[in-house]
């Protein structure tokens, strides 16, 4: 079949490619540069550790175990490492695949694995702060680790005891970095970083925002390695840029009506973090004219939104744009708990129905014709809730697809079975392949 | 002399609905032991604690994926098969994101009149925990009042102290109790009494265990020659399998599991005003592993606990998919080892397999005795 629409890559793709490279490369040589390293969670407040100074480099593990994943051999490599060191190997496979890199002293971008000089992290899920607890019986119980709990309830019910206990602990943690890194903290950093970090949240809205479009200027596995960039250091000036830099040329395509996918004739969400080697499922989907436009996972664990004056979604504005300007410490950490405990992909912590809803309203402002959901047993916490979402959606009129798999384990990945299923599942929606 | 336990376990949902009749007040189903049952007492509520049945179902497969524990399911199962209908409320204390399904689960498909999610912290190691802490028991507090019509007073909330704390000092008691060589009750008793408090109106739990503890020391041991084995893990009341290891020449003397000791060893020390004292208690409890961090408190509580009920070999329970618990069972065989306390980890799902179970416990059983010869 004849594409319908027009397609070109990326310009700013080598750039985004570059950015990443950069990250790791910074992390595993911190110390040649007299600078430090931090190891955490993507979702830790990356804009407090960039106070200690501009040489304090982060390794966060979610995006790093994710990058083991997609190596499938050194992921298995990894798995056994740890199922030999008695750890179960239903735990979280990004948990796994971190751990096992530590025990194989193998760091995935080349060279023995960077100890880190201190933990900052956060407890999302009941794993998180455990996580770099084993990391400390792995690697030595001289790393320092602090970690903030965030678990305060859905935002909407957010009350001032709620929010103290969280900036209290940022308050805290700040105390603590400057004891154990012996560096002093620069409140001027913070704020900067503050920034950045509202800035390139907003930013990643707008641009899947712009994927309203149709055709969809991106495709869910390309913007994949778009917002890896914010769960690697989001209050960077570098990625708050490029952000800005992506957002204007995704507008660009928009106008010109480019596609990401030129044969689009179906449009679907999906669910969770993807079976990263097996990122060739959207391809596949590709086949009979289907894009995956999204999910409130890339939308929402790194996009900071809200509701607009005509009902729909779109990006948050920043305090810069409401005019707020931060002038203290305990200014901009309010601001920060503030901000992250809004993330739409941390709301359906409390409610399936939190996250239900906002679905329906992504299938219906995107102008979905279908769900995957995959049932990940690689992640508890994204998976929290999952059945009651396809229930919610069915109920809602959307037809939901379920594939079972692991984000970071392919042996609980059948890639035929799930290939059958699309076909299945495409075919029901009403759509054939195109002819090669 | 222990048979109203085993019928209020057994019994459970025939005890709240006579209760509520008895009454006239009001039962409110929760799930996880975090929850503040003090505030609760004060209210005049009946706190039931909501736990499986250990049987197969087939109702929960809807609502929660199958990569969550089967505790959870189980759990949820009941409320889904009506098994809790005298239920005027719900409410979870936040733990863990599996048993988190089951009460969102159910607040969705069985329609109560109150339910309440209470924000637990996680990061009790901070500072910040414990005022945190009482400022969400004054709101849920809050909650109680506008939902059953009531005032909780001050002279509430210090009898609430006053029955838990009864209720915990007793329970430790009957604890002390199996640190004698020939423990004059079992593990299987010891469960099904902890359990049963859990789900009957403490008061009356006190009285029936007061005077069980009376009459205990002049019961006879339990056969001093049997293997003394500690049970850990995170919420296991499988009588069935309890049974099946003391049958075999063992005897359970001491747990650290949330249907065991870690609901009821700490008090309410009451040397500030109530709220903030019942929250101290919360936070200063022996932690369920998922709020055990950055430093693993429990292990070294687990460790005293071996050496001072003299244990000679440990069953790690492990719910099937209980992340927290798995993460910590490498961490805790270690210590358990330095201490010459060998382990046996078995993963346990709603129904166990006993003939399984039971060849591997021998086996367990066998080490250790050599152990003890050589």
């Amino acid at each position: 079949m004849k594409p319908t629409y027009k397609t070109e890559p990326l310009r700013c793709w080598a750039k985004a490619k570059e950015i990443r490279q950069d990250y790791y490369k910074n992390y595993a040589l911190a110390h040649e540069k007299g600078g430090l390293r931090w190891a955490g969670g993507a979702w830790s407040f990356d804009a407090i550790p960039a106070g200690l100074g501009d040489d304090v480099y982060p390794l966060t593990g979610e995006p790093y175990a994710a990058a083991i994943a997609w190596d499938k051999e050194f992921a298995l490599q990894c798995h056994e490492a740890v199922e030999k060191a008695g750890y179960a190997r239903d735990l979280c496979s990004y948990m796994r695949n971190y751990w096992g890199s530590i025990i194989l002293n193998k760091y995935v971008f080349g060279g023995e694995f960077p100890k880190p000089d201190f933990i900052w992290q956060d407890h999302i899920c009941c794993s998180h702060a455990k996580w770099y607890q084993v990391v400390r019986d792995l690697e030595g119980k001289d790393i320092p680790m602090y970690c903030l709990d965030v678990s305060v309830g859905p935002y909407e019910e957010l009350t001032d005891n709620r929010l103290e206990y969280v900036v209290g602990q940022m308050h805290d943690g700040i105390a603590w970095l400057e004891k154990v890194t012996g560096r002093r903290f620069d409140d001027e950093k913070l704020i900067r970083a503050v920034s950045n970090h509202c800035r390139s949240t907003a930013l990643w809205a707008e641009v899947c925002a712009l994927n309203k479009a149709i055709p969809a200027p991106l495709d869910e596995k390309t913007m994949y390695s778009l917002y890896v960039l914010g769960t690697l250091q989001k209050s960077s000036g570098i990625v708050a840029d490029f952000t800005e830099e992506l957002r204007d040329e995704v507008k660009d395509r928009v106008a010109r009506g480019i596609a990401a996918v030129p044969n689009e004739r179906c449009r679907v969400m999906s669910d969770t973090q993807p079976p990263w080697a097996f990122l060739k499922i959207f391809r596949y989907l590709e086949q009979y004219g289907c894009v995956s436009v999204g999910s409130l996972y890339t939308f929402g664990l790194i996009g900071q939104w809200e509701v607009k004056a005509d009902g729909t979604w779109g990006a948050r504005t920043t305090p810069e744009q409401q005019g707020i300007v931060i002038r203290d410490r305990d200014q901009a950490l309010r601001i920060l708990a503030d901000w992250e405990l809004k993330k739409p992909e941390w709301q359906h912590f409390y409610s399936p129905q939190a996250k239900s809803e906002m679905m329906i309203r992504i299938a219906k402002e995107w102008t979905l014709d279908g769900v995957l959901l995959h049932y990940n047993r690689g992640c508890e916490g994204l998976s929290l809730g999952i059945a009651e979402n396809r229930l919610a959606m069915i109920k809602a009129g959307y037809p939901v697809i379920v594939f079972e798999g692991n984000m970071g384990d392919e042996r609980e990945f059948d890639e035929i079975q799930t290939l059958k299923r699309i076909d299945a599942f495409m075919e029901s929606l009403g759509f054939e392949k195109d002819s090669r | 002399m222990m048979d109203s336990f085993k019928e209020w376990y057994e019994g459970r949902h025939q005890y709240a609905r006579e209760w509520k009749k008895r009454t006239g007040k009001k039962v409110l189903g929760y799930f996880c032991t975090y929850v503040p049952e003090e505030i609760l007492i004060a209210a005049d509520v009946l706190p039931v604690r909501i736990l499986g049945s250990h049987e197969p179902q087939d109702v929960t497969e809807p609502h929660i994926f199958g990569m969550f524990c089967p505790f959870c399911r189980d759990c949820l199962a009941q409320g889904l098969q009506g098994r809790y209908e005298y239920l005027d409320g719900i409410m979870i204390s936040q733990s863990c994101l599996h048993i988190r399904q089951a009460y969102t689960s159910w607040k969705l498909h069985v329609p109560v009149e109150f339910s309440y999610y209470l924000p637990m912290p996680h990061h009790l190691q901070s500072r910040r925990a414990l005022p945190y802490l009482t400022g969400e028991l004054e709101a849920f507090k809050k909650a109680v009042e506008e939902w059953t019509g009531t005032t909780i007073t001050e002279e509430g909330l210090n009898r609430g102290i006053e029955v838990m704390n009864r209720s915990r000092r007793l329970t430790r008691a009957l604890y002390e109790l199996r640190r004698r060589p020939d423990p004059p009750v079992t593990g299987l008793e010891s469960m099904r009494v902890v359990a049963a408090s859990q789900m009957v109106d403490k008061r009356e739990y006190n009285e029936a265990l007061q005077e069980t503890i009376d009459r205990l020391p002049e019961r006879a041991g339990r056969d001093g020659s049997r293997v003394r084995l500690m049970m850990l893990g995170s919420e296991n009341d499988d009588v069935a399998f309890v049974g099946m290891v003391e049958s075999l020449g063992a005897i359970f003397v001491i747990d650290d599991h949330c249907t065991g000791s870690r609901y009821f060893w700490n008090e309410v020390l009451t040397d500030r005003k109530p709220m903030e004292s019942i929250a101290a208690r919360y936070v200063d409890r022996v932690p369920c592993p998922t709020k055990d961090w950055p430093e693993r408190k429990r292990i070294e509580h687990i460790r005293q606990l071996a050496k001072d009920w003299n244990v000679q070999g440990a069953i790690v329970v492990q719910q099937k998919f209980c992340d927290p618990h798995e993460i910590d069972i490498p961490a805790i065989i270690k210590a358990l080892k330095q201490d010459g306390v060998p382990a046996q980890v078995l993963e346990i799902d709603v129904t166990v397999p006993v003939g399984q179970f039971k060849t591997r416990i021998e086996a367990f059983l066998e080490i250790l005795k050599q152990e003890d010869l050589f």
